[in-house]
């Protein structure tokens, strides 16, 4: 099937991009699906490595990335050669709409669905040939890819001139549903989006915490050796989920119930925001298909949550030994940078946790102080005095309630999103590190390469005929691996600049929003304060 | 960091703790000059190593002193024993004495400025500046709460009629040598304490006997709930004020994280993060000041109150004590003239007994009014601070 790098529909989509003035500034996540002929091929075979060299070539001389701050007009300029179909073309496109949001419908005047070839290919790569193909997942698509099959190629550009990026997720009703050591929370996932890429606008499904870990796990297996940052899934908690199975009903587990819902909704708008993740098919089944097998290999103790843990271990003594020839300084920078910016966020993290902590015991106190404070009112004998004790045990009381609301607002708006972006850095950690092991591993290839060719040489001195063709065949295909090897690494490096950038933007973005919440929440406790207290006020005053 | 903390407070800049504790102890008919005969107030005060030394300024119009205006320096041991010498003077019995000033503690600032030191190393130079700056406000805080406590003490005594005529306390004001009182040695503190368990003993006894006065029935059983309640609410009040300091310390510690942040971040999140972590640090200096006022208003006023209520109770128990007295000394003579025995000495010891216990019920009662009236004024004039005090802070955040 090599039919696939170039479906019969790109030659009029190349003129299209070449007589594109601007490039298309819509939000491309909902852009193109492939069209159905593509469909069949994500069971074959995959064929996409030669595809990939050929786009690759393409670009060699370009500087894909272009500086965040460059206007989106000098974007499209270097872009018209490249579009015919890099597969990485999809996000860079995404990030460089992203450089200018305002600009986003102010310039969409011509679309170019340029991400029609490159979609599908993404699709079929998933499971890259370095890695050992995941069958489940294929089984999974075909249904499902059935789906685009009634969009045709034209239907697609008219699409996205009215699709923007408009999809909420949110995820609700908690239900305990089963009993006993068996039972598990299921979570109502519905999705108002206005894309195309779905069936339909408004739609819900039932969900329980296994599917969540299951789709990050193919997720992360589909695209993190890639290069691509896959947002972390919540973690599990054995002692909580057990509090909420043994039927508790009490504030922690509640507690412990909201933190898991709320964790997850970002979860979900963490992923769909991702252009590439979006369109994963196995995305789209976990939002709209109403019956998802149970996976199963999420358990805490099955053998497959053994294996990840063993498989853990040897990978963190691995890292260690490997010793990576940097060449690209941009790598070395950026990696210092999310090192440090682990280390603040941790501290940070810690900080807020504990004040949090702190306000939390503050209300409890006050609480306690307003009791003790009313029944001293109750045994003051003088009535204007008394009156007013315990007009301030009331006052100290709503305090007390204001301060919990507030240690609330901590924890959910600001608490929460440090925790979720440690471990996005995590990720973005994981990531640079799939990339030292491609690396590593292309140079494994190139040393053996060398070995083989000097064997080959021996031989032809001694001239023995049979061992050189053999020697040669061997050699032929080292060479076609180690320069499958280079261009794995070529690939994952540009994939990680694209992804680093857009990652920046998006925190940048949460960060802003999430503090400016937390602002506002501040004000309004202190104006509720004023409030109290000024009501106290003449009361004390009229003590005689 | 152990080294000498000097610190030189002038008068006017105290103290609205001193303020807020009011000095006129009669309500209505004190005269506002008879104060100016005898004005007691600590002008300075030095801390050092392990002790801190007052300087104790009068000025007095009164004749038996030999001057008009004159200083002593003296240490807590010193108030202490003045305030002993009250308790134990059976003259005193009918009233309530003045309490001891607690005596000044910095033990857990020190340990902290210490761990501040040890762990100089471990973090950058703004944030060991901050905490430094921190402790030593902190330390600040609590010394000047300590002077304040002492002179309220003084002025407490000073404004008493009855004990401000009493000549340990003209030798307090005006021996400039050492008073050579020594803190009390191990055996005299085990006296103490067996005294004290014997008191109380005593006190549980003398409680179960019903008092003829209803005013002091009424006062009794005020007082005892009273003081349970006040004790709770002071405890209660600490930890609030606690929680408090340690939300404060960690807002703190969020803006120097954000502080660092925004200094290492290169996109344009870093002037937001430099902006937000100034916002903290105000919202830090403002809640550590709103929790240093609700200690002072609150706090302070509940604690001081706690031991006023303490020396209440120990106003009615020694009154108690005389009427239990005089009833056995009646008993005693009514035996005595059954017997025909002893009868004039039973009679002189009944005499003198009843003549004690009424001498203590007149000042007590009028005692125990004049509380009601001073704590009510204080409990009003905190309060309103209090308010006040919130209101403002809660304002200036807002802006």
């Amino acid at each position: 099937m090599t039919a696939l790098g170039k479906p019969p529909d790109s030659p009029p989509q190349l003129s299209l991009c070449q007589s594109a003035v601007r490039q298309c500034v819509c939000v491309c996540v909902s852009v193109s699906y492939p069209p159905s002929s593509q469909s069949t091929m994500a069971d074959t075979a995959r064929d996409p490595p030669p595809e990939l060299s050929d786009f690759q070539e393409l670009q060699d001389g370009e500087d894909l990335f272009p500086e965040p701050s460059a206007p989106l007009e000098s974007g499209p300029a270097s872009l018209p050669a490249e579009d015919i179909s890099t597969n990485s073309n999809g996000p860079k496109q995404d990030s460089l709409f992203d450089d200018d949001p305002e600009d986003l419908f102010a310039e969409a005047t011509e679309e170019v669905s340029l991400d029609s070839p490159e979609r599908d290919v993404l699709l079929s790569d998933g499971p890259s040939p370095a890695i050992t193909p995941i069958t489940p997942p294929c089984s999974l698509i075909t249904p499902h890819i059935d789906m685009f099959t009634h969009c045709s190629f034209d239907e697609i550009e008219e699409e996205e001139g009215g699709d923007s990026f408009d999809m909420h997720i949110s995820v609700s009703d908690p239900e305990k549903v089963g009993d006993g050591m068996n039972a598990y929370m299921a979570y109502k996932v519905s999705t108002k989006t206005s894309m195309s890429l779905f069936r339909s606008q408004d739609f819900s499904v039932k969900r329980r915490f296994s599917d969540f870990l299951g789709l990050h796990s193919k997720l992360a297996s589909k695209y993190l050796h890639i290069g691509y940052i896959v947002p972390p899934a919540p973690e599990k908690s054995i002692v909580g989920m057990t509090k909420v199975k043994v039927g508790k009903e009490d504030q922690s587990s509640n507690e412990f119930v909201e933190k898991r819902r709320s964790a997850l909704e970002r979860y979900l708008m963490r992923t769909v925001k991702h252009p590439t993740l979006l369109k994963d098919p196995d995305v789209l089944q976990f939002l709209e298909s109403s019956e998802l097998p149970r996976a199963v290999s999420t358990q805490a103790l099955s053998s497959a949550g053994i294996l990840r843990m063993v498989n853990k271990a040897a990978e963190a003594v691995n890292k260690m030994t490997i010793k990576m020839n940097e060449s690209d300084a941009w790598f070395e920078e950026k990696q210092q940078h999310f090192d440090n910016l682990d280390l603040q966020l941790r501290k940070l993290h810690a900080s807020v946790e504990s004040l949090v902590c702190h306000r939390r015991e503050l209300s409890v106190n006050t609480a306690l102080f307003a009791k003790s404070a009313a029944m001293l009112g109750n045994s003051e004998d003088h009535t204007a005095l008394s009156r007013a004790l315990s007009q301030l045990a009331e006052v100290e009381e709503k305090i007390d309630q204001l301060h919990q609301d507030q240690a609330n607002a901590d924890f959910y708006c600001f608490s929460e999103l440090l925790g979720d972006y440690v471990r996005l850095i995590t990720a973005v950690k994981g990531v640079f590190d799939h990339r030292m092991k491609t690396w590593q591993k292309w140079q494994d290839g190139q040393i053996l390469l060398q070995k083989k060719r000097e064997a080959e040489a021996k031989l032809q001195f001694n001239n023995k005929p049979e061992k050189l063709q053999q020697a040669k065949d061997e050699m032929r295909e080292l060479e076609g691996k180690v320069q499958q090897g280079e261009r794995d690494f070529e690939l994952i490096s540009k994939t990680i600049r694209k992804e680093v950038s857009r990652f920046e933007k998006e925190r940048v973005k949460d960060f802003k929003t999430i503090i400016i919440k937390y602002l506002e929440s501040l004000v309004q406790t202190q104006q509720k304060l004023i409030k109290y207290w000024d009501a106290f006020l003449p009361e004390a005053k009229a003590i005689s | 960091m152990r080294s000498c903390y000097g610190l030189i407070c002038g008068c006017g800049a105290l103290w609205d703790v001193v303020s807020a504790l009011p000095l006129q102890p009669r309500a209505v008919n004190v005269d506002l000059q008879t104060d100016a005969t005898l004005q007691v107030d600590i002008s300075d005060a030095l801390s050092e190593r392990d002790k801190v030394k007052f300087t104790v300024h009068t000025k007095s119009t009164l004749p038996n002193f030999k001057q008009n205006e004159f200083s002593v320096v003296r240490q807590h041991e010193e108030f202490i024993w003045l305030h002993d010498s009250f308790v134990e003077n059976e003259e005193y019995a009918g009233y309530i004495i003045p309490p001891a000033p607690p005596r000044p503690d910095f033990d857990a600032s020190r340990e902290k400025l210490q761990k501040l030191g040890e762990g100089e190393g471990s973090m950058t130079k703004e944030e060991f500046t901050k905490m430094k700056q921190e402790l030593e406000a902190e330390y600040l805080a609590i010394f000047k709460k300590t002077v304040a406590m002492h002179e309220v003490f003084l002025c407490r005594v000073a404004a008493h009629p009855v004990l401000r005529k009493d000549l340990n306390f003209h030798v307090f004001l005006e021996y400039n040598q050492d008073l050579s009182v020594r803190g009390k040695n191990k055996k005299e503190k085990l006296e103490d304490f067996f005294k004290n368990v014997v008191k109380s003993a005593d006190g549980v006894l003398v409680a179960g006997v019903k008092d003829v006065d209803d005013f002091f029935e009424h006062e009794k059983t005020f007082l005892l709930e009273y003081h349970n309640r006040v004790k709770d609410a002071s405890a209660k009040s600490d930890r609030m004020i606690r929680s408090h300091k340690n939300a404060a310390d960690d807002i703190n510690r969020i803006a120097s994280s954000l502080y660092t942040l925004g200094t290492q971040d290169s996109t344009d999140l870093c002037k937001f993060f430099l902006k937000v972590s100034e916002l903290f640090e105000k919202t830090r200096k403002i809640e550590s000041r709103v929790a240093a006022d609700e200690d002072l208003k609150l706090a302070d006023l509940l604690k001081y109150y706690l031991r006023e209520s303490q020396a209440a109770k120990d106003l009615l128990y020694r009154r108690s004590r005389a009427l239990v007295d005089y009833e056995n000394a009646n008993k005693a003579l009514d035996k005595a003239r059954a017997k025909n025995r002893d009868v004039l000495q039973a009679e002189t010891s009944q005499q003198l007994c009843c003549h004690k216990f009424e001498k203590i019920s007149e000042s007590a009662k009028q005692e125990l009014i004049d509380f009601k009236t001073r704590r009510v004024a204080a409990f009003r004039k905190n309060l309103v601070e209090l308010a006040e005090l919130e209101l403002k802070h809660a304002k200036v955040t807002m802006t």
